[in-house]
């Protein structure tokens, strides 16, 4: 496995989409400190880009990816190898390339805008490891659908849906049902609400840091008690993960069962 | 120099002869303060020297000055009220009071001023107490340059700072209240000034009004507090270049206006506030030349608000900038700046010429499902504040700035 991975690594490390990718990243993180000159007012910005943008190439990119190196998949099939190890290598290799090209390309600018003697240091680390979170798991999610379809356009079409499903429609059925049900008691409800969409998951939790709290009033305080503690930390970062295992253990089941 | 000379003669004879002050000390012939006030006549002065004098209930009958040196202590072993004016003409200067004792039923005060006239108060001390400055049915007196700092805890047993009721024509300058119920009180007080004050860290608000008319403030500052200004069912108030800061929590505001008419809001700065001003049932206010930066609702209108105008203020990076929860809209905005305002001046005259529109959609469904603001900054909030405003269905159609600033105002 750690073969292949390192090929798909290496492989999508020469092409040239990776460095798209890295350079759009360094040139949004220049630009906005540029603009802004205060850190904490660009990681709020960046938190807006990272929600939308890193989900949408996650999922192009890993569909694009599979589709692409459909040939190659088949060569390797043919060989003594292990089926998990083959996709799984494949999904690493993609996950990992984009979240360095995350990591570096944002990370690199505002390193040497002084990063480190800044109070955001936190919150940034905290926006890159959702990023990273968000990447694995959209990617995990790109790589069933193309699993899961034969046809490409078919598999391009799924995965841009699941994508506004996800970052936009998931917020409007939410916000139609706290708004219908308004009458009675709704944290609760808003708390598992937001757990369920690892976008409003992530979104949240970096709100939180960034002290926007204290508006979100009394359901504020309770997502605030939650949120706000070391609990409330980890069980997110565990919803994260478990967004992370269910895909790949489907890649797995599926791609064992799969006919090519 | 020959006159001089002669004049200074004067001086030093007419300070002899005519104020020899009553001294206080510990080995003096008068060692209280109580004892002075009893030997003294009227308009006479005490000199209080330093030392620690275990007094309370002093009775200051008569009009005396009275002056620490070096800041005496005064302290009530909470035991009660420590002093208590009762004569026109009073003055207490530079004295250190401390333990003023709490009570359920009466509202003990480190120095309290009863139907009196033209006091002065400048220069003390307040440390541990239950309520500071208590001025009641007195007229034509000035609060000048004192330090309270209190340990309030609770609501329900603590008291104010500096407290007016009934009292009219008071100037309060210069004075630092922390950490008490509210700051600064004044109830059925009218034509009072409040000046260069800084009201920090105090449980309740920073400044509070209640039925009290005709009254200025300006310049202080107020940080911190649980709300910075409370003003309720008052006329005429004017705030001026007043700072609003940090008034950051669940429930906190920078300002509070609640049956307020004909008030008039210039100059202030309102920044880092939950919400900047919380509005309800106040009319015809102006609001000129202030600042809102920062802040999670600049302004928040609670209805049965009309004909407020709101004109040439600065409106910065407030996640919410005015949120309404009717469809009604009487008040007027005008020139102001928004940060957020994205349209174009084609005739470069600084006024933009797509007009404005303050409500978004998302603040007002805000203010009807609350727990919905879990969804801020989410794209479909985005998507359905853009469409908002294109067409505006759910937000007052005539609410908007018609003539949007371009740049920031500075005066």
């Amino acid at each position: 496995m750690l073969k292949i991975l390192k090929y798909s690594f290496f492989d999508l490390m020469r092409s040239r989409w990776s460095y798209v990718y890295f350079a759009f990243y360094l040139l949004l993180g220049i630009v906005l400190l540029f603009l802004n000159n205060d850190l904490s007012k660009a990681v709020i910005t960046l938190m807006n880009v990272i929600i939308v943008l890193v989900p949408l190439i996650g999922t192009i990119f890993g569909v694009m990816y599979y589709y692409n190196s459909k040939e190659f998949t088949e060569l390797l099939l043919a060989q003594p190898l292990k089926r998990s190890s083959i996709f799984l290598g494949q999904y690493l290799g993609v996950a990992l390339s984009l979240s360095i090209s995350l990591i570096l390309g944002l990370g690199i600018p505002f390193v040497f805008y002084g990063l480190f003697e800044s109070s955001a240091i936190w919150d940034f680390s905290l926006l890159l490891i959702t990023g990273t979170f968000l990447t694995l798991i959209f990617t995990a999610l790109a790589f069933n659908i193309a699993l899961s379809n034969e046809n490409k356009i078919k598999g391009f079409g799924y995965a841009i849906l699941l994508w506004l499903f996800l970052a936009i429609i998931y917020d409007g059925l939410f916000l139609m049902t706290l708004i219908m049900f308004e009458e009675y008691p709704l944290d609760k409800l808003s708390l598992v609400g937001t757990m369920l969409n690892p976008i409003d998951l992530s979104r949240t939790l970096i709100l939180l840091k960034l002290d926007i709290s204290a508006l979100l009033g009394y359901t504020g305080a309770v997502f605030k008690q939650f949120f706000g503690t070391n609990f409330g930390l980890v069980i997110s970062f565990v919803m994260l993960t478990i967004w992370v295992i269910l895909p790949v253990l489907r890649i797995v089941f599926k791609s064992k069962k799969k006919d090519f | 120099m020959k006159t001089r000379f002669t004049l200074f003669l004067v001086i030093l004879m007419t300070s002899t002869t005519y104020a020899s002050p009553l001294e206080v000390c510990k080995r003096c012939p008068v060692s209280t303060l109580e004892e002075a006030i009893s030997q003294s006549k009227d308009f006479d002065t005490i000199v209080v020297k330093k030392g620690t004098y275990k007094e309370h209930a002093i009775l200051v009958n008569k009009p005396l000055t009275i002056i620490g040196e070096n800041y005496p202590v005064i302290d009530g072993e909470l035991k009660g009220e420590i002093i208590t004016i009762t004569a026109d003409n009073v003055t207490v200067d530079g004295l250190f009071i401390i333990n003023v004792g709490t009570s359920y039923t009466e509202d003990f005060a480190a120095i309290r001023v009863k139907k009196s006239k033209h006091f002065l108060i400048q220069n003390l001390v307040l440390e541990k107490l239950f309520f500071g400055i208590y001025i009641e049915k007195s007229s034509y007196g000035k609060i000048f340059h004192n330090k309270v700092i209190g340990d309030a805890v609770e609501e329900y047993n603590s008291g104010n700072g500096i407290q007016l009721w009934y009292s009219n024509h008071i100037e309060i300058e210069h004075n630092y209240v922390e950490h008490v119920r509210d700051g600064i009180y004044l109830e059925f007080s009218d034509d009072c000034i409040i000046k260069n004050n800084v009201s920090a860290l105090n449980i309740r608000y920073g400044l509070h009004f209640m039925f009290s008319n005709d009254d200025t403030y300006q310049d202080n500052t107020f940080e911190n507090n649980g709300a910075g200004v409370a003003v309720m069912f008052s006329k005429k108030i004017k705030m001026y270049n007043n700072i609003f800061k940090e008034n950051w929590g669940t429930a906190s505001y920078g300002m509070l206006l609640k049956e307020i008419n004909d008030a008039e809001i210039i100059g202030n700065t309102f920044e880092d506030n939950t919400i900047a001003i919380n509005i309800e049932g106040s009319n015809r206010i102006i609001y000129k030349h202030n600042n809102f930066m920062n802040n999670g609702w600049a302004i928040k209108v609670k209805g049965a608000c009309y004909t407020n105008t709101f004109v040439e203020n600065n409106f910065l990076y407030n996640s919410f900038d005015i949120a309404y929860n009717s469809k009604i809209n009487d008040n007027k905005f005008d020139r102001n700046y928004w940060s957020s305002y994205t349209g174009y001046d084609l005739d470069k005259d600084g006024v933009g010429d797509v007009p404005y529109r303050p409500v978004k959609l998302f603040s007002y469904i805000v203010n009807r499902t609350p727990e919905t603001i879990i969804l801020l900054r989410s794209m479909f909030i985005d998507i359905i504040d853009f469409s908002e405003k294109v067409s505006p269905v759910f937000t007052p159609d005539n609410l908007l700035d018609a003539n949007p600033l371009t740049k920031q105002i500075k005066w």
